[in-house]
């Protein structure tokens, strides 16, 4: 018994250090920055750092969410790519936008709610099922705008999106995602729902015996996940004030790298919040960084797979140091 | 509980449409009430065509994909032009040609940098305008070349030969290979593709012509400017039109993967294939037949002209006007034509005959 | 997360023989589906257009099938160890592109084949020793070196290509050529694909990757060598995508920086549509062929109909969840049935 509570006390130990490290990575990057790289420090860059990295940042929100509950939804991006296809082909029919806007949301909780259902009801795995409707939304995104892209929105609509409140760094989209971020932050970190995900995430079998409600934690999980999606797909179209069926594609495989990076346990029932939107931004702005000091696109990518593979390595590696430390003092 | 859950996601479902719907009934943005914002191209200022070429300019170049050695090659010709002109080139450029998202923080990176001027190829007309839009007020001069974007995003757009050209020679070629007499199909990169769009509304324009009233389009094929996708678009066309005599493959990829199908198939010759390719690409099939003809502009020299004409607009020589001319160096006199659009001029057609003089 | 499904332990001790044999059965029955669809759909296209089973389609189908049966194989002996190996992409491009420099050199087609299966080798271990010694998922490591490997391989590579110009024509002729309708290329595929079927079927260390599968921590105590089998399987599925990637060279005669990018998830989903469960320790590199068979021959499929290419991707994204969702189905109709056949026995 001991041993084990050793064991997990070291395990809590090395994984807050692991999100702490990350973040603190971060400040130090951001602060390297501001000291030493050209053109960084300025308003409008930060703004465009954070414009570009806002929609890795809204999907990681519930990405956090399902990961922690030991799950996974890889077809966010094509969920994105679908509201945006929507969303293009009813503008050009003449419809609303206001009203677009709603529809494009139901859609994607529809596409949560299938993702949802086919685990739940059907109990399989949420990795082979999302690569399948990944495919599947991008596909019909495909095939509801074809070969159209959509680009004329309303002017305050597309500013709304892709500008920034006066000179400062702070982009308007920013303010609803501080909102939905603590929104997030509360659910997981300071509510029973939340609390409820770990224990899934744990041991799913020992949740159910504890009265939790797996099954529709998880459905509503990738139902939100679903929604928060097509508002990702959404402001997408209005960021870039393009809609097109291949919107977003790839973006999936960022918001995951990202997560991982903050270290996000991928075997669930471990992680923070804080950790998730620090390997966001972490990765943002060394992507950023980089391409103002001229690092080749090809060197960037080799950048975020060594991270990758360290954000999974670190933590095991900390934790070992630990445990030996932990041995050695008792 | 499932009940429950169902129920209850009934019950938001129907809110959020009703309130929808009742927003509808109010009234709201549409399509019709947004002004066509369109319009020339951006212009600030007079030109003065007398003024001296400005020397230590930075100008970015911007492909829609490094690493793509079309724009590899447009970019050496931009670069070596720049160095005639006492100038200083740079590139940088996502590294995928479908990460729009990519080109647009390449756009924000570029203005960061202070350069004087870019030449950006688009990926797509509308996601970088912004960005090109924040560039121009910070004084620097954006050059489209290649791709397109809306008019008004940039100061001049230097078009590779003039769209309307390049879809009408592309069946003429053609024609005249299958004796103006069948079926044809196209080949084309993504459904997406700016330049592949326009150039087919020309071809189909061309058709329509009396002079090609044996010849049918019967499908326009996608590739996604990917090697084996090109590969089984180009097998499919071949089986469910088993008459076909010709396709016509307006991108560089799409005509090299049709052109390695058909040399090893059974079809070798007897199926005419033209388009848009580069000849070290194609050499191998003209020399065993497969393909007679094809055309392409010069990439190296659309390069240099993007150079040029980035370095005449921050210079003050030119402002995008319709009318006004520069000169640009070795590849004579330059007049901007409408929406600030520059052609390098007629493609060059590549066979068997010349196809040994050009190497790129 | 190493909490023993329960359905397992009461299989394990009752009456083996008719228990196995009906799941042996089902399993069975499963490439059976396949195929049966496979060729329903082939019947359906050929009714529909009589130019579709000629010599000249038949040879494209089994040679557009051909790259993604090889990979698919490797891919499964990785999933039937309960991981997965998402770089094969970038290995393939990577390989494809040694091998064509080298020929571009002027070297052997043969050493150049083994250029490519070396490097692949060597990925496949890379990625085998992260996920067997650093005991990290497979998931994310592999997501890594995707990325990493791909990246070498776009600074390596800049903006050449090789072009069918500059192989050696027997190299590119071998590529598109074959026996009659037969092509070469399927014929290397069908050779590795019944070479590792018999692997898996009748050597030790073959079946003891669906124990190690099936039940990792069981596998372990039973001394088996987990991380060794774990090493090897992703060792050949990196040899694989290698060869994959020379083979690659032969059919395209062209490669650029960008080849195989993404194609990790095809590979993922015939492996999947073929029956090879994700979870671990059940199904086979005939089905895997199978469904890599059934996803690239839709591809050929909907063009030769005059169905649009935009309906590929929706097509492929609904077969895949069809897929999971029967077999699903199927087996908690087999596990019903199991207990009852127990409850009768016993």
């Amino acid at each position: 018994m001991a041993d084990i509570s050793l064991s997990r006390a070291v395990r809590w130990s090395a994984l807050k250090r692991w999100d702490s490290a990350v973040g603190a990575l971060l400040i130090v990057v951001l602060l390297f920055s501001f000291g030493f790289v050209d053109g960084f420090g300025n308003g409008l860059n930060l703004s465009f750092l954070i414009g570009n990295t806002l929609p890795i940042a809204l999907i990681a929100l519930p990405m956090t969410l399902l990961v922690v509950s030991g799950e996974i939804d890889l077809s966010v991006a094509s969920t994105a790519g679908l509201s945006g296809a929507v969303m293009g082909a009813l503008w050009n029919q003449g419809m609303a936008i206001e009203t677009i806007i709603p529809i494009c949301l139901l859609l994607g909780v529809v596409c949560g709610l299938v993702n949802g259902l086919l685990v739940t009801r059907l109990g399989l795995p949420s990795l082979a099922v999302t690569i399948g409707t990944l495919a599947a939304y991008r596909g019909i995104a495909q095939i509801v705008l074809g070969s159209d892209a959509v680009t004329d929105f309303p002017t305050q609509y597309l500013d709304f999106a892709a500008g920034r409140i006066g000179d400062t760094f702070i982009p308007y989209a920013f303010l609803p995602f501080l909102v939905l971020l603590a929104i997030a932050v509360v659910a997981l970190h300071a509510t029973p729902f939340g609390r409820s995900l770990f224990a899934i995430g744990a041991s799913e079998e020992a949740a159910r015996f504890a009265g939790i409600r797996v099954k529709r934690q998880k459905l509503l999980l990738f139902t939100v996940t679903g929604l928060m999606a097509s508002l990702t797909g959404i402001f997408w179209a209005l960021h870039y004030a393009s809609a097109r069926y291949d919107n977003a594609t790839g973006l999936e495989l960022s918001v995951v790298a990202a997560v991982l990076l903050g270290g996000i346990d991928f075997d669930g029932g471990k992680g923070t919040l804080g950790g998730a939107i620090a390997g966001v931004f972490l990765l943002g702005a060394l992507q950023n960084v980089m391409s103002l000091q001229d690092v080749s696109a090809q060197s960037q990518i080799v950048v975020t797979g060594v991270l990758l593979v360290l954000s999974v390595l670190g933590p095991r590696v900390a934790r070992q140091i630990a445990v030996l430390r932990a041995q050695s003092s008792g | 509980m499932r009940k429950s859950t169902l129920r209850r996601s009934c019950a938001a479902l129907a809110t959020a449409t009703s309130l929808a719907l009742a927003l509808t009934a109010c009234g709201g943005t549409t399509k019709k009430d947004v002004a066509n914002e369109g319009g020339g191209a951006a212009t600030a200022g007079k030109a003065d065509p007398n003024a001296a070429t400005k020397k230590g300019l930075t100008v970015g170049f911007l492909p829609k994909q490094v690493n793509n050695p079309y724009f590899t090659s447009a970019d050496k010709g931009g670069e070596k032009a720049l160095a005639e002109l006492g100038s200083k080139y740079k590139e940088v450029g996502p590294s995928s040609a479908t990460d729009t998202s990519g080109q647009v923080s390449y756009v924000n990176t570029l203005t960061q940098q202070q350069v004087d001027a870019m030449a950006v190829s688009a990926q797509d007309p509308g996601a970088l305008c912004t960005a090109l839009k924040q560039a121009m007020k910070n004084g620097i001069k954006v050059v489209t070349y290649d791709s397109d974007t809306t008019a008004g995003c940039r100061n001049a757009f230097v078009s590779q030969a003039s769209a309307e050209d390049l879809g009408r020679t592309e069946v003429q070629l053609l024609a005249k290979q299958i004796g103006y007499k069948g079926e044809i199909a196209i080949l084309s990169a993504a459904q997406t593709a700016t330049n592949q769009n326009t150039w087919i509304d020309f071809m189909k324009d061309e058709l329509k012509k009396p002079e090609y009233k044996n010849m049918k389009l019967v499908k326009t094929a996608y590739g996604n400017d990917d090697a084996q996708q090109s590969f089984q678009q180009t097998q499919g066309l071949l089986q469910e039109y088993p008459n076909l005599k010709g396709i016509i493959s307006p991108t560089t990829v799409g005509i090299k993967a049709a052109a390695q199908y058909l040399s090893g198939s059974k079809y070798k010759g007897k199926v005419k294939l033209t388009g848009l390719g580069t000849p070290n690409d194609m050499r191998k099939y003209v020399k065993n037949g497969t393909v007679e003809a094809f055309e392409l502009w010069d990439p190296a020299k659309l390069g240099e002209l993007a150079a040029r004409t980035a370095v005449a607009l921050s210079s003050g020589q030119i402002t995008g006007k319709e009318g006004e001319t520069f000169k640009a160096g070795s590849m004579g006199e330059y007049t901007i034509g409408k929406d600030g659009v520059i052609s390098l001029g007629k493609p060059t057609v590549f066979d068997a005959k010349n196809i040994d003089q050009f190497n790129f | 997360m190493t909490v023993v499904t329960p359905q397992e332990a009461p299989v394990a001790d009752v009456p083996k023989s008719s228990g196995t044999r009906l799941v042996d059965r089902v399993f069975k029955m499963r490439e059976l589906a396949i195929l049966v669809v496979f060729l329903v759909m082939i019947a359906v296209t050929q009714a529909g257009n009589s130019q579709f089973l000629s010599e000249q389609g038949i040879k494209d189908l089994l040679l557009n099938a051909t790259i993604l049966v090889l990979v698919a194989t490797g891919q499964s002996l990785v999933v039937i160890t309960r991981n997965v190996d998402l770089s094969v992409g970038s290995t393939l491009g990577i390989s494809a592109f040694a091998a064509g420099t080298y020929l571009q050199g002027g070297g052997n087609a043969v050493v150049a084949i083994a250029l490519a299966v070396l490097l692949g080798i060597g990925f496949g271990l890379l990625n085998g020793l992260l996920v067997s010694l650093g005991q990290v998922p497979a998931l994310v490591v592999t997501l890594g070196t995707l990325y990493i490997i791909r990246g070498v391989d776009s600074i390596w590579v800049g903006s050449s290509q090789i072009t069918a110009a500059d192989l050696p024509g027997g190299f590119v002729d071998f590529g598109s050529g074959g026996i009659s309708a037969v092509p070469y290329l399927a014929l290397i595929a069908l050779a590795v694909l019944v070479a590792t079927a018999y692997y898996l079927k009748h050597f030790a260390s073959g079946r003891e990757l669906y124990a190690l599968g099936s039940n990792p921590e069981a596998a372990r105590l039973a001394g088996i060598p987990v991380r060794k089998r774990i090493l090897a399987a992703y060792t050949f599925c990196g040899a694989l995508a290698g060869l994959a990637g020379a083979m690659y060279l032969a059919r395209f005669g062209n490669v650029d920086s960008g080849t195989g990018n993404g194609y990790e998830l095809t590979v993922v989903s015939a492996v999947v549509v073929g029956g090879v469960v994700f979870t671990g320790g059940s199904g086979s590199v005939y089905g895997a062929a199978l469904g890599a068979l059934l996803l690239t021959s839709v591809n050929s499929v909907l063009p030769a109909l005059g169905v649009s290419s935009v309906w590929v991707l929706a097509i492929n994204g609904i077969l895949l969840i069809l897929a999971i969702a029967v077999d699903r189905i199927v087996a908690l109709r087999v596990a019903s049935a199991l207990k009852k056949r127990n409850a009768r026995h016993g």
